[in-house]
Formats: structure tokens, C-alpha cells, sequence
């Protein structure tokens, strides 16, 4: 049994989750507490890879960072080879395909907080980063858990999005789905079967994981 | 210390206009429900915004609408007991405090908390959640968090509404005490006239539609038996 696809997708969505927290938590927390011009356009296009199909965002990746794009090329200069086709392609495409799950869920969460808590906080003299780490982000973090969460499985899970900007390199961006999608082709359906069952139980895990993490979050 | 309030501000369908100076000591701010009290206390904290007019502080500008002027809520060191404690209730009620106490450094904050806890009568359950407070001890550690950040001006909301009357009782003298001890100028919102006796050095009176007005608390006593005669 070859582990090498397991372990990729767990780095890629280990990886995939780090930037989505990051990018989504923080895209949340302007969303739901700022307002400024072209913020339901922002809103609208962060969530557009949950309605588009993957392919297309596949595409939209591969024009967005391959070689002759401006992303691509700085990459190039950078590291000496092309970004489309390798592992932290696929790091990028499970982030993209991940984000907006968790940063809708992550809206919502910070959006419903009493905002009483934030003005007593604020009157009693924090602001800025201090209010954001200290009050409004830890009042909303059964909704951050869960939405982080919901990300970690969707980045495990990505294919169309992953295949069309990483390939079906084996040993270099073979990811677990792929590599089940690559068996199937190849009527190999044990090993399919092994593959598929396998990411099951690593889902189930995290979630059972998530689940006792938000119940012991207070 | 000298509050000056001259504003202007859209409070449902009518316009709210306050326009009064304050000396210190504990003033009531006393009126109907709807006639802007909590809106007027929101202003002077910064919370909401006027339309037009200015609110100073012991020559601090807090708004000017004339020159633009905002000072940002956290930087008015303002006091406020809100009608909900809205304490943090994934911290104790010590923490709670010492996020709002001053101090240089994290122990300096939280011995201020620990300080004020005693003096509002919360330390026996300093260590504890504020959901496992009743609403009466909630309201002591809002008190404490209020006065933990050595406040210029102590805001009061309505705060013991929700308890039953010997809690409230307990809690006004408190209050009184307290800004008796430390000589923070207070204002205190209420709609009930026990309140209103038991506390006010002077009475700030709030009707809907007409100009807030400083009265006497005696003027006031005379004015609602006049009222119900």
C-alpha cells in the first residue's frame, strides 16, 4: 500500500487550513465589523467557489498562477520552477476551494455576537487588535471552530479544482482523492476501496476531534 | 468636574436635545422610558454620534461637530454599568475586571481588579464565571470593571433594574457609597422615583421632545406630587 497520497493531502490540507484561518478569520472579521465601499461585491466573489463547479475554478486558478501569468513567473524567479504542477499548487487550490466555508461560517458567528459585549469592552478602554482577540473573536469561536473545520474537510476532500492546477503526478501531487479517481480509471477497485476507506476514517477522526474541541472550547 | 453637553441627536421620532453643564457628585438622570436617557449616555461615552453639538469633559473635547473633533470611545475613560452586565463569559470575573484596570503590567492589573472586586463586594466569587453569578453579583463585577479603569465619569444605565428590590436597595448604597469614597462624578439613569430620592445630589430631567433640564431633587419631589395630585 502506497501512503504517499494520504500523507500529501494531509500537508496540503494542514497547509490549505492554515491560510484559510487566516485569510477566512480575518475576511470575517472585516466583514461582519466594517463596512466600506464593494463590500458585497467582496462578500459575493469570496463565495463564489462554493457555487462554481470545479473545474471552473480550476481554470480560473491555472490562468490566475501558471507560468505566464504575472503570479507565476514572480514564483518562477523566485524558487527557479513553475508553480502549476506541484504540491503547493495543490496547497493553493485547496485554500481557494476551502475559503469561503470557512469565512461564511465565521461572518456569521462574529455577525450574531451581542454587540453589547463589544461596547462594554470598548468604553472600559480596548480597541483595535486587543477587542478582536480578547472579546469579539473568542465570543464567536464555536462558529470560527466549526467553519475552520468545515475547511480542513473540504480541502481534504478537493479534486477537480487540485487535478486541474497540480495534475495527477504520482508520488509528486497525487492527492488521496485523486488517487482513488486514478484507480477507478485504472479498474483497480480494491485499492480504491482501501484509498476510499481510509480518507473516510481520517474525516470521521477530525470531525469527532472538532466535535469534542467545541465542547470543551468554554 | 465639569460636564458640558449641548447636543442634538434623532431618538425615534423626536429630536433629543440636551443641553446642561454638571458638576460632580452623583446626578440622576431621571425621566420616562423613550425620553433619550440611555441615548444621551451613549453619546457621552461615545457609542452613538450626535447630528450636531459638542460634549466636554473637564476641558477634554469628546465630540465637536463644528470642528470634527471625535475622541475615541476607548480613550475617554469613561465608566459605564450598562442594564445587562455583558461580562466576558469565557473569563472569570477577576479577569474580567483586570481588562479593564490600569496598570503597567499584568499582575499591577490584576491586583487593581482584585482591589476593586473587594470594595464592590465581588471577591467571594472572583474566580468564578458570570454565568454562574446571579444577575445582583453580575452587576457588583460590571461595577468593579467600571471603576477598575480609574474612570473620569461613571455611567449608570438603568443597572438594577432586573433585581429584586432588597438587591436593588443594597446596590444603590453602594453605588452612593462608592462615589461618595472616591469622588468619580457619576450619572445615573433611572425612571423610578425611590431611586431618584435615595441618590440624587441633583436630578438631570429627561422628557420626550423637550430640553434636558438640571433640577434639585426637592424641585423634582415637588414637581411628580404635583403630578399625581
Amino acid at each position: 500500500m502506497d501512503w504517499f497520497p494520504l500523507l500529501l493531502s494531509l500537508r496540503v490540507a494542514a497547509l490549505a487550513t492554515v491560510f484559510t484561518t487566516i485569510i477566512g478569520v480575518g475576511g470575517a472579521y472585516a466583514l461582519a465589523r466594517w463596512r466600506f465601499p464593494g463590500h458585497g461585491l467582496v462578500e459575493a466573489v469570496a463565495s463564489l467557489p462554493i457555487v462554481l463547479p470545479p473545474t471552473v475554478l480550476g481554470y480560473y486558478l491555472l490562468v490566475t498562477i501558471g507560468r505566464t501569468s504575472p503570479i507565476g513567473r514572480a514564483w518562477e524567479a523566485v524558487t527557479g520552477f513553475p508553480l502549476v504542477f506541484t504540491w503547493q499548487a495543490a496547497v493553493i487550490a485547496a485554500t481557494v476551494a476551502s475559503l469561503p466555508y470557512c469565512l461564511r461560517t465565521a461572518t456569521a458567528a462574529i455577525a450574531a455576537i451581542d454587540r453589547g459585549y463589544e461596547e462594554a469592552a470598548r468604553v472600559a478602554g480596548l480597541h483595535g487588535r486587543r477587542l478582536a482577540f480578547l472579546v469579539t473573536l473568542p465570543l464567536a469561536r464555536r462558529g470560527i471552530v466549526a467553519g475552520i473545520s468545515l475547511a480542513f474537510a473540504r480541502a481534504l476532500g478537493d479534486f477537480g479544482t487540485t487535478l486541474l492546477v497540480a495534475g495527477n503526478v504520482p508520488g509528486r501531487t497525487q492527492t488521496m482523492p485523486i488517487a482513488v479517481y486514478d484507480r477507478v480509471q485504472a479498474f483497480d477497485y480494491a485499492t480504491a476501496g482501501v484509498l476510499a476507506g481510509v480518507l473516510s476514517v481520517v474525516a470521521v477522526a477530525v470531525l469527532l476531534l472538532v466535535r469534542r474541541l467545541e465542547r470543551t472550547a468554554l | 468636574m465639569n460636564l458640558e453637553v449641548d447636543v442634538r441627536a434623532q431618538v425615534g421620532d423626536f429630536d433629543l436635545h440636551a443641553e446642561f453643564a454638571l458638576p460632580g457628585g452623583l446626578t440622576v438622570l431621571f425621566g420616562p422610558s423613550g425620553a433619550g436617557k440611555t441615548r444621551l449616555l451613549r453619546l457621552i461615552a461615545g457609542l452613538d454620534e450626535p447630528a450636531v453639538g459638542r460634549i466636554v469633559l473637564d476641558g477634554t473635547c469628546f465630540v465637536d461637530t463644528t470642528t470634527g473633533r471625535r475622541l475615541p470611545v476607548h480613550q475617554r475613560r469613561i465608566g459605564m454599568v450598562f442594564q445587562q452586565a455583558y461580562l466576558l463569559p469565557h473569563r472569570t470575573v477577576l479577569a474580567n475586571v483586570a481588562l479593564a484596570a490600569r496598570g503597567a503590567s499584568r499582575e499591577e492589573r490584576r491586583d487593581r481588579a482584585a482591589e476593586w472586586l473587594e470594595r464592590t463586594g465581588a471577591t467571594p466569587f472572583a474566580h468564578r464565571r458570570p454565568h454562574q453569578l446571579s444577575g445582583g453579583q453580575q452587576q457588583r463585577a460590571a461595577l468593579a470593571r467600571a471603576l477598575a479603569g480609574e474612570p473620569r465619569l461613571l455611567l449608570l444605565d438603568e443597572p438594577f433594574n432586573a433585581l429584586d428590590l432588597e438587591r436593588r436597595d443594597r446596590l444603590r448604597r453602594l453605588v452612593r457609597g462608592l462615589v461618595d469614597e472616591t469622588g468619580v462624578p457619576a450619572l445615573f439613569v433611572t425612571h423610578d422615583p425611590d431611586e431618584l430620592a435615595m441618590l440624587a445630589d441633583q436630578v438631570l430631567l429627561a422628557e420626550p421632545g423637550r430640553v434636558f433640564e438640571i433640577a434639585g431633587p426637592l424641585e423634582v419631589a415637588r414637581r411628580l406630587g404635583r403630578a399625581r395630585d
